[in-house]
């Protein structure tokens, strides 16, 4: 666990400088995720350790959002000025977003699994 | 108060500790009654678990920093966890690559869409422009949200809250969503919550499926590099345009 730990910390590590050095907009512990990808295409896969502590972490990673949603209460006077255009245009726009991906997402693969289909054929 | 006990609890607010366990314990009740509920969207162990803390620092009168200087321990490890997201992403590397272009085509659909209609509707229902700029990266993972905000024109820290709300609605309303539009490939259904709610949609998502989750982990990615790159020059424009 020691090992796998320390790799991600290396990993995000390298994002964060990454990010720093060619001041990128994105954050370093995407980077960092895009790199460990990298790593791990090359490598042919995680080690049983990497995927244990991977499974462990990634299965509480609702709380680890808990934090920064208590912020709210920073907030609370503009939500209370706001909250009928904000709470509409949260939920609008995240419906709208979640169908359009969607449905853009099953038009193209529907598609194109018809044609991968259509390649096996003899 | 017996005053032994207000001194201890003087003492106990100001340490890290306090704010670091009650986080976990609020978590803990909140995934017990999740479970109650049958792991039913609306019983979302991040809506309730903030619920509880707000609910609790309100009441006791205690600042959000103080609170925050014991949470952070939790708040760190979302970066060594997104990271992580590297390993189921990998599990479905055949499925990627078979899927690149299409899903690469509906990331830029669904990211546009995010911001645009976010703006859009906002702006119709009045909301100030400050407001308008923090909505506008709603969909993507906070720490990028906030970076995004803070380069047009928002407020980091509101941007925060709507992200993290945005994650909660989806990962409440995506279930009802698919079943009305009738979608039921677990990696369209993930990708789609991944683009629109980021970490917490893809936490939901965890829970339905493995492949679910790692779909949404790739959304979530990618969705956080391209809106960081598309909105510093698509929102001035549309602000503009709004008047």
């Amino acid at each position: 666990m020691l090992n796998a730990i320390t790799l991600l910390l290396l990993f995000q590590l390298t994002g964060e400088a990454i990010t720093l050095f060619f001041s990128l907009p994105v954050p370093g512990p995407v980077i960092g995720m895009a790199l460990l990808f990298a790593a791990l295409a090359l490598r042919g896969g995680p080690s049983g350790e990497l995927r244990e502590t991977a499974q462990n972490l990634l299965q509480h990673l609702s709380l680890l959002f808990v934090p920064a949603g208590v912020g709210v209460m920073l907030h609370l006077q503009r939500m209370a000025d706001e909250w009928f255009s904000i709470l509409i245009a949260l939920v609008a726009s995240t419906f709208i977003t979640i169908a359009i991906t969607a449905l853009v997402l099953r038009t193209l693969t529907r598609h194109g699994a018809t044609q991968a289909d259509t390649d096996q054929l003899p | 108060m017996n005053p032994r006990i207000s001194e201890i609890w003087v003492y106990l607010a100001a340490s890290p500790l306090l704010g670091l366990t009650l986080t976990l314990l609020a978590y803990q009740g909140a995934v017990l009654v999740s479970k109650q509920c049958n792991g039913h969207p609306l019983a979302n162990p991040v809506l309730l678990a903030v619920t509880a803390l707000v609910s609790l620092l309100w009441a006791t009168g205690t600042p959000y920093p103080t609170y925050f200087d014991g949470a952070q321990f939790v708040h760190f490890l979302l970066g060594p966890a997104t990271v992580a997201l590297a390993i189921p992403l990998y599990a479905q590397l055949g499925r990627l690559k078979r899927m690149a272009m299409p899903l690469l085509i509906a990331l830029l659909a669904g990211s546009l869409s995010a911001a645009i209609s976010a703006v859009l509707i906002g702006h119709l229902l009045g909301a100030s422009d400050a407001t308008l700029l923090s909505l506008a990266p709603k969909s993507v993972t906070t720490p990028i949200a906030m970076g995004i905000a803070e380069r047009i024109g928002g407020l980091p820290s509101l941007t925060a809250v709507l992200v993290i709300i945005t994650g909660i609605l989806g990962a409440i309303g995506a279930r009802g969503l698919y079943t009305l539009l009738g979608i039921d490939d677990p990696a369209v259904r993930g990708f789609a919550l991944g683009t629109a709610s980021h970490g917490i949609g893809t936490a939901r998502a965890f829970q339905v499926s493995e492949q679910a989750g790692a779909f949404a982990a790739l959304a979530m990615g990618l969705n956080g590099l391209l809106t960081a790159v598309l909105l510093p020059w698509l929102i001035p424009p549309l602000m503009r345009w709004l008047g």
